[in-house]
């Protein structure tokens, strides 16, 4: 993995505009929501929602504290999602990102059961998994993803993984030496690195991170039984989804049974 | 603000009282996180709510909303009983050692000082403030006492007028607790020293009280004593919520002033413009100059027909009758029926004002309105509203489509007082036409009915030096810049700055303060966008800051009295011996003519006694002084759940006009009914009225719906669970006849926690006000329980302090 971005929650005031450079860039719909009673909104990962802030109220020493996450698909080098698609559909760009080929995709949802982090979505109407490109297309094109554009702080930050690495870990001494004994960094290690990092100033729960993130054992083995097979699978789940299609269409055009 | 948004990065301390700084100007962390990083700074937030300010912050004092001045007034007395001024700024700079009036006194009883009388056309008291004077030798030099003993020295005044405000005092009546209160003291009181900037910045939640005015006075007052004014990363900062407030400010969008900040001519007292200069012109300071930006300002509003023989047409000018023509008052002159027609320009009162349910009945006596807005707002669509009967309500509606801001040309100026020409991005949709346009069009059609048809008072309208017409039926913005900016009668040539303006009629300008922003129209100021290559972030040559293109005003304040920077690392200007006059990064506060030892005894140059008012003392010049307090005092909000604990026989500011009577909450049985106390606010998502937002799918995605933030406790005692449906009341909507209240989602957080104010449990409760019923995201107004009680110098009406009563729905 040679690119990535640090997520510096202790510069983050929530204002979201890193949310809707997200939608706007993607050309993504807005979604209709409700007010649940938390700023964080929408509720969850969708087509249309890639990436949210998110927004956790704690109690700490008997202090309140507000602490601000930022949620996407966290890019991981061990990515479940890798591991489980049958269609070979998902893999790791040049720089690390992990990428979905909408083309192969054949909308078997299985990336989307086992994320580690529950943040892709599934397009029902298309049949494909969408999640945060790390604006692929952006970056490519020597711009930073859109996000990072948005970020009036610079807690989102976008660069060479070496160099934010080594930044991550210098803002957490400050973070400590200020007086802040939990701020520790997140992503450098966890599932082998991730793409997406930060820095914290609690435990990953309090950014609706997961503490210790595992690629389960049977995502492991479903990769591992399955790549064999994966070619006649391929073909045997294309099958049923053409199945499956054609009936659909038969019932709305009319011509069920 | 007397400073600007880059420079935030030279602070130290930034206290954010009353300004959410990072949910509402979330650029500004960008230079406090500089700060931050650069110099290890620290923010700190005083706020009612645990908001997203306070959750970025280094420390965090909740206090009960309305009780700025006690906290204030706390540290106040803090820095000066522990002797943490800025000594050497405090005794040369400010009026620290000057002699007050032996008359002047304050009774601790009623709460208020000498020369209270009733004021029964505002159904309120007034000050007749000829004992807020300073005393003079005969030869009319202020009396000084630089050992600071005399009993009648503004510093003997301070201590004795701030005495009660103890931190244990303080906190009974704040809520806050008391250690919180002293860290916080301690914090920002470390600023005082030389070198050190402390920046305190401030929006609605300091202005929007019946006490606003003085609110902000307590913030210069520590700002004073500390030695923050006039340095690099210090200053009194209002964050202006709008990319133009400022502008409309300058422009005179408040009726009690012209543009350049010169009072509003008043009938009597204004007679002719001889009276006019007379009475407003001060012997000494800057405004000694005033008589020239006033003719100069009457020679571009009429041009030839301005004359030395007709007073340069000052008597077109409109004169006021001493009637109050402010928000508040005007909807009750609607109501009354002496209000016949209403144009609204991209306003929307109907959700942004107080009291909005009775402003929908009281629109119903209008027999037009115009709207000037980019989309149709609440305001025009009243009739519309729930409750309303359209067929009983003859108002006749036209609404203007107007371009938005980036669908045309022209400047806004920020809160830093910058001047920034933005050009077109897009072509307004549709018929919709830019103001400019719009606001041309308007004039010449009504010239032309009064030339046809006459009128009471024609001259005004018809005399007017209107040209501004360019090619192809469009308004050309480069006629009204010149305007502006200033030009000499005689040839049209631009006037370098203000310094040139002249009272003989031999200058136009618009407004003084603009003096210069366009002087060169090949390369105007105000379009230049060179970032600076080395300084203290000024950045001098990215567009144009008025005065003068003046970054920090009161700039000569960052120099000790030998004229040497307090902070080296951070010097804005200094006094050059070999050049014998002061240089630096910024443009000096001072007049170029003035010595050495002129700057250092009057540094505040705008003032006629040269100095910082620690002190707001009456010398006879009305337009820069307050009418209720010289020193600040703690007075209640006019919705108070408690009585005033310094002083007892104090309620709310008794200067603060009564515009309805019985229209606050005033006796236990209404406190019992109404026991929670409720601050309005903004959130990042939306903006104002929230008619632009309300309107934009994906800031509606974020923030869907109208909500109330209630404390845990609360939430349990009323059986209220996190996303319910509340119903929320207040005295406004019983008096205008409706018995239900509006209806909320509930917000159970644990940001808000109750209170112990005064040794009884209080609940805040918080609610944003940006819904209305139009656009696509729709929900009631906050605003239809907000009193209408205003300040007592601005009338801002009370949004932030307020009592209500919630239950849960159904």
């Amino acid at each position: 993995m040679t690119k990535s971005l640090l997520i510096d929650t202790s510069k983050c005031m929530a204002c979201r505009g890193c949310q809707v450079a997200c939608k706007q860039w993607n050309q993504l719909p807005a979604e209709q929501t409700t007010f649940t009673g938390s700023y964080e909104n929408p509720p969850g990962f969708t087509p249309k929602t890639w990436m949210k802030v998110t927004f956790r109220e704690a109690e700490v020493d008997g202090d309140v504290a507000w602490y601000f996450g930022n949620l996407r698909c966290m890019h991981c080098s061990d990515a479940a999602c890798v591991l489980v698609c049958p269609a070979g559909a998902i893999s790791h760009s040049d720089t690390g990102s992990v990428v979905i080929d909408p083309e192969k995709c054949i909308g078997c949802n299985y990336c989307v059961a086992n994320c580690t982090f529950n943040v892709m979505g599934f397009d029902r109407q298309d049949g494909v998994a969408m999640k945060c490109t790390l604006c692929e297309d952006r970056t490519s094109n020597g711009l930073e993803p859109a996000c990072a554009t948005a970020c009036p702080t610079g807690a989102i930050r976008y660069g060479d993984r070496v160099d934010l690495m080594r930044d991550a870990q210098q803002r957490v001494r400050e973070l400590q030496a200020a007086g802040n004994p939990r701020a520790r960094t997140y992503g450098q290690t966890e599932l082998n690195g991730t793409g997406v990092m930060f820095v914290l100033e609690n435990t990953p729960e309090h950014y609706g991170l997961v503490a210790d993130p595992y690629v389960p054992l049977s995502a492991r083995a479903w990769n591992v039984v399955f790549k064999p097979v994966r070619v006649l699978a391929v073909l045997g789940v294309a099958f049923g989804l053409w199945k499956n299609w054609s009936s659909t269409k038969d019932i709305k055009e009319g011509k069920g049974t | 603000m007397t400073n600007h948004w880059i420079d935030y990065q030279h602070s130290d301390v930034i206290m954010a009282i009353g300004g959410n700084t990072a949910e509402n100007h979330p650029i500004s962390m960008k230079w406090i996180e500089k700060a931050r990083e650069n110099k290890g700074a620290k923010l700190l937030t005083v706020d009612p709510r645990y908001c997203r300010t306070a959750a970025v912050s280094d420390a965090y004092v909740p206090i009960r909303p309305g009780t700025n001045i006690a906290y204030l007034g706390g540290l106040i007395r803090y820095i000066v009983y522990n002797n943490l001024f800025h000594r050497e700024y405090v005794e040369n700079f400010t009026n620290l050692s000057f002699l007050v009036n032996e008359d002047f006194d304050f009774d601790a009883t009623d709460g208020v000082f000498s020369g209270i009388e009733d004021d029964p056309a505002r159904s309120a008291k007034k000050y007749d403030r000829s004992s807020w004077q300073y005393q003079t030798d005969e030869d009319g030099n202020i009396l000084r006492d630089p050992t600071l003993w005399d009993s009648n020295c503004v510093f003997q005044l301070l201590r004795k007028h701030y005495e009660q405000y103890t931190i244990s005092n303080v906190s009974k009546i704040t809520g806050a607790d008391e250690d919180a209160l002293e860290e916080s003291y301690k914090l920002f009181a470390s600023t005082g020293q030389p070198g050190k900037a402390g920046n305190i910045l401030y929006a609605m939640g300091i202005t929007q009280f019946t006490h606003g005015a003085q609110n902000t006075r307590s913030i210069a007052m520590v700002q004073l004593l500390l030695g923050n004014m006039g340095i690099a990363g210090g200053g009194v900062n209002a964050q202006r919520g709008q990319s133009n407030v400022q502008g409309a400010t300058d422009m005179a969008m408040l009726y009690h002033i012209i543009p350049g900040y010169m009072r509003a001519p008043q009938q009597g007292q204004h007679a002719t413009l001889e009276d006019y200069n007379r009475v407003e012109t001060p012997p000494t300071g800057w405004w000694a100059h005033k008589p020239k930006y006033l003719v100069s300002q009457l020679k571009a509003f009429y041009g030839q027909n301005a004359t030395r023989a007709n007073e340069f047409g000052y008597q077109w000018l409109p004169k006021l009758d001493g009637v109050d023509r402010s928000h508040i008052a005007a909807y009750r002159n609607m109501r009354d029926g002496e209000i016949e027609g209403m144009v609204c320009v991209a306003d929307n009162p109907i959700v942004a004002g107080s009291s909005a349910r009775a402003k929908r009945d009281y629109q119903k006596n209008l027999k037009w309105l115009v709207s000037l807005d980019v989309v149709e707002n609440e305001t025009a669509s009243f009739w519309k509203a729930p409750g309303m009967n359209p067929e009983e309500i003859d108002t006749e509606v036209f609404i203007l489509p107007a371009a938005f801001s980036y669908e045309r040309e022209g400047t806004k100026a920020n809160s830093g007082r910058w001047i920034q020409w933005t050009w077109k991005a897009q072509e307004a949709p549709g018929d919709a036409k830019w103001d400019m346009w719009i606001v041309n069009e308007m004039f010449k059609r009504l010239r032309r009915l009064y030339e046809n048809e006459g009128g009471v008072v024609p001259e005004p309208i018809t005399l007017m030096n209107w040209d501004y017409d360019g090619p192809g039926g469009e308004p050309d913005l480069d006629k009204v810049c010149r305007e502006l900016n200033g030009y000499r009668v005689r040839d049209g040539a631009l006037l370098t700055n203000f310094v040139g303006l002249q009272d003989d009629g031999s200058t136009a300008c618009g407004n003084w303060l603009y003096g210069g922003y366009y002087n060169n129209p090949d390369d105007p100021a105000c379009k230049r966008r060179i970032r600076e290559k080395e300084g203290i972030g000024l950045h001098p040559e990215w567009s144009f800051a008025w005065p003068l293109n003046r970054r920090i005003v009161y700039n000569r304040c960052s120099c000790d009295t030998q004229g040497r920077p307090w902070n080296p690392d951070a010097p804005v200007i200094w006094w050059s011996e070999e050049e014998e006059r002061w240089v630096g990064n910024d443009v000096p506060d001072i007049p170029g003519t003035w010595s050495f030892e002129q700057s250092t005894d009057n540094p505040f140059i705008m003032l006629p006694e040269g100095r910082g008012r620690l002190f707001a003392a009456n010398i006879g010049y009305p337009f820069v002084e307050v009418g209720d307090a010289p020193m600040p005092t703690h007075y209640e909000p006019a919705d108070s759940p408690v009585s005033n604990l310094l002083y007892p026989n104090a309620t709310f500011n008794p200067i603060s006009q009564r515009f309805y009577a019985d229209h606050t909450v005033e006796t236990d049985e209404e406190r019992q009914r109404y026991p929670y106390i409720m601050t309005t606010y903004r959130v990042t998502e939306h903006y104002q009225s929230g008619s632009i937002t309300r309107n934009m799918p994906w800031l509606n995605e974020l923030m869907p719906e109208l909500f109330v933030e209630i404390d845990q406790d609360l939430a349990g005692q009323l059986g209220i669970s996190n996303g319910d449906e509340v119903i929320v009341e207040s005295k406004r909507l019983l008096n205008n006849g409706v018995q239900e209240g509006i209806t909320a989602k509930a917000s159970v957080t644990r940001r808000l926690r109750p209170m112990m104010i005064n040794g009884e449990k209080k609940h805040i409760v918080g609610m944003p006000f940006h819904w209305g019923f139009m656009g696509l995201g729709k929900g009631d107004i906050a605003n239809d329980l907000s009193p209408s009680v205003g300040d007592a110098n601005t009338t801002i009406p009370e949004y932030k302090a307020f009592l209500c009563n919630i239950r849960k729905r159904g």
